[in-house]
């Protein structure tokens, strides 16, 4: 019941404009469902995440055993890896997003995509740090060229580039609009760079994936059950944060159409076609 | 077709006369490349071992220096909204000026290169699968640059914001093409990475013209 | 109250629906148009139709709308709501529109580097054209014909717009403050083409902040924004 209603505009202006506003910001201006929903299902996840990260961390950190060569070090692997996995998920689904936002144009989609980006930008930035420092006791170097870290580098740059595209035009819609093509374009070109890089490698050193075979995996149940915990409690901190970050996109913009409606009082209805 | 190649005659009849900014992305390419060894030191085992390298880095750099050009100057003059309202698909019409814009920075890069190896004391084994990269390399350049400069037309900062775009996506081209002469160089065979140069041009030709024609629409709204 | 309002609208919506073809005898109508740039309403519930050999006058303060409006005609902007057909079908379905559309925009997409000639020459082809010879001697543009644009004075270079009119079929014309910038005898050239344009059944939308001397047009007179 938001918009006209809270405005105190005498009604025939409120009937006028509101109808206009409504046509268009109905992207922004009919997202109830989704504000009672996320609304419900927010504190649950934050729960989930909350325990989750107690738990995941104790295991990680305490429970399970140091690696046998690479000693207490390994327990960067805990964090490591779920961002690197998070940072990927990210980028596929603003992907997935922006499609949504420019084939259907649906409310909710482009400020899912904005709204995922600084988050995906971030958990490639921990990917980037906690590789670097797991780097130095295990390589003796702070970085190496390694196929997936350097993956992540340009995942990295492809997420400042289209948050970089969204704020560069005066207009938000342009923005949204441009950066989605963007992510869309740069999501197919995702695998070439991946698959690029790994020629890279061919002059590098890095383990192998060691989760990927889950049918037979090489890391041990002792590593696996804490590294999975974790990458749930990344998951629901993932959603949590996506979650509170719309909610407030979506504050913001009936902020922004309050504020409109009170510039434009002055009706605007064009004067109809009259012979000369 | 006719509108096609009036399309590229024109693009290509406007770079030629206003020969000094097409020089100007030559001349960089040259002068960047004579910069290396007066950073690195002339000697010439070094020099040899980082001249593939150093060709195609620079060379990417080069090519982004015509980018912002690709239709902000349509933007400016007023041409842009005849070209999309002209009568014919836009992924037609970015095509046609991605073409151009391969025959006058495209070309002289991969006429250039090998004697710029020269300079750079790389073995003449590579010559040969160099200018076969570049030849697959470079339209991928001009393809991918077209959809960073649609996005950009609308904006205020350009021509860094293109290569702010464009850079990530262009590096696998980079590392196959740079591996695929330094495999040359090692008297190993090649093919296999010019292939993938290859199959990348072709994903390139496929997504972006949608991508850059899309970009238009949106960004001249 | 916003629910009834909102209702309100989807009536409204409903009872003009767009996939109804228009019924009367016009070949260019728009219907109730609504359109917002960035976080300004600049108008709404916009309508009119032209039927043959008509004109539109469109008028206004700077900053109105109007060129928005001839751009949302040509399919360069899409209308918040609303919809403008052609023949018909709406503008952005209709398949042979785009040969049909002669647009003129108050810059003159006139590349310096190019002669007077070949900047019209590329327009023409590119809407499969060939009457460059009588476009530029319609606009007096002969003797300059194989001079760079480069060299041309603002009116000048505005007759080489202009001059895209003739060169290349178009039934619908469209014409952002076309007389900007013309000398006397340039302006009785532009209508003088717009008079035989419209004697053979074209259709003409000028816009224009101050009055143009277009016969038996209909005006459309767009507010002043206030904010």
């Amino acid at each position: 019941m938001p918009l006209g209603g809270c405005l105190g505009l005498a009604s025939d202006y409120r009937i006028t404009l509101g109808l206009a506003i409504m046509v268009n910001l109905h992207r922004f201006a009919n997202p109830n469902r989704f504000m009672r929903l996320s609304g419900f299902v927010l504190p649950w996840v934050s729960g989930i995440a909350a325990i989750t990260f107690a738990v995941g961390l104790y295991l990680a950190l305490v429970v399970s055993p140091p690696d046998y060569e690479q000693r207490e070090t390994v327990r960067i692997m805990y964090i490591h890896v779920p961002a690197a996995w998070m940072a990927l998920f990210s980028y596929t689904l603003m992907a997935a997003s922006c499609a949504v936002a420019l084939i259907w144009r649906h409310p909710l989609a482009d400020v899912a995509a904005k709204s995922i980006a600084p988050i995906g930008a971030g958990f490639t930035f921990i990917c980037l740090v906690t590789g670097s420092l797991w780097g130095h006791p295990t390589w003796g170097t702070w970085w190496v060229w390694d196929a997936r870290l350097t993956s992540v580098l340009i995942l990295f740059f492809l997420f400042m580039g289209y948050m970089v595209l969204f704020d560069a035009f005066d207009d938000p819609t342009k923005g949204a609009r441009a950066a989605g093509v963007l992510a869309m374009v740069g999501f197919v070109f995702v695998p070439i760079i991946k698959f690029s890089v790994d020629i890279l490698e061919l002059r590098t050193l890095h383990q192998g994936a060691s989760v990927s075979k889950l049918s037979t995996p090489s890391i041990h149940e002792s590593m696996l059950w804490p590294l999975l915990i974790m990458a749930l409690a990344y998951l629901a901190y993932f959603i949590a944060l996506l979650l509170v970050r719309m909610r407030s996109a979506i504050l913001g913009a009936r902020v922004r159409s309050l504020r409109m409606m009170q510039a434009e009082r002055a009706s605007r209805v064009a004067i109809a076609p009259e012979r000369l | 077709m006719n509108i096609f190649f009036a399309i590229v005659r024109r693009d290509v009849m406007l770079a030629l006369r206003r020969m000094s900014d097409t020089m100007s992305v030559l001349l960089f390419f040259i002068l960047a490349i004579v910069l290396f060894p007066l950073g690195i030191g002339p000697e010439l085992n070094v020099l040899s071992r980082i001249a593939a390298g150093t060709i195609w880095v620079v060379a990417l750099l080069a090519a982004m220096l015509s980018l912002d050009r690709l239709f902000q100057i349509d933007a400016d003059e007023g041409g842009l909204d005849l070209l999309i309202l002209a009568p014919l698909p836009l992924e037609v019409v970015v095509i046609a000026k991605c073409l151009a814009h391969w025959l006058v920075t495209g070309v002289p890069l991969i006429v250039s290169a090998p004697i710029l190896s020269v300079l750079l004391n790389m073995s003449s084994d590579g010559f040969l699968v160099m200018i076969v990269a570049m030849v697959l390399a470079t339209p991928t350049l001009s393809l991918i640059g077209a959809v960073g400069a649609a996005l950009t037309v609308g904006t205020r900062r350009g021509g860094v914001l293109v290569s702010l775009l464009v850079l990530p996506l262009l590096t696998p081209v980079l590392i196959l093409g740079a591996s695929a002469v330094d495999l040359a160089l090692a008297g190993l065979n090649a093919v296999p990475l010019l292939m993938l140069l290859g199959a990348v041009l072709l994903v390139a030709a496929l997504l972006c013209p949608w991508a850059a024609a899309s970009g238009l629409r949106l960004t001249i709204e | 109250m916003p629910t009834a309002m909102l209702s309100e609208h989807h009536a409204r919506v409903a009872q003009n629906n767009p996939m109804v073809p228009p019924v009367s005898n016009s070949i260019l109508e728009a219907r109730d148009l609504a359109l917002w740039r960035g976080e300004r309403l600049l108008f709404q519930k916009l309508s009119f139709s032209l039927g043959a050999s008509e004109a539109l006058l469109l008028s206004g303060p700077n900053g109105s709308g109007k060129t928005s409006l001839l751009r949302l005609i040509a399919g360069l902007i899409r209308p918040t709501s609303g919809v403008v057909f052609w023949c018909g079908a709406p503008t952005n379905k209709h398949e042979r529109f785009h040969n049909d559309l002669n647009y003129i925009g108050h810059l003159d997409a006139v590349k310096p580097l190019l002669t007077v000639a070949e900047n019209v020459e590329f327009w023409s082809t590119l809407r499969g054209g060939d009457a460059v010879q009588e476009a530029l001697n319609h606009f007096c543009l002969r003797e300059i014909a194989n001079l760079p644009a480069r060299f041309l004075s603002a009116g000048q270079r505005r007759r080489v717009g202009l001059a895209r009119l003739l060169a290349a079929p178009g039934k619908l014309w469209l014409l952002d403050e076309p007389a900007v910038g013309l000398d006397e005898d340039s302006v009785s050239a532009l209508f003088d083409a717009i008079r035989k344009h419209r004697a053979v059944g074209g259709l003409v939308v000028a816009a224009s902040h101050g009055d143009l001397p277009l016969e038996n047009a209909q005006k459309l007179v767009l507010p002043e924004i206030h904010s």
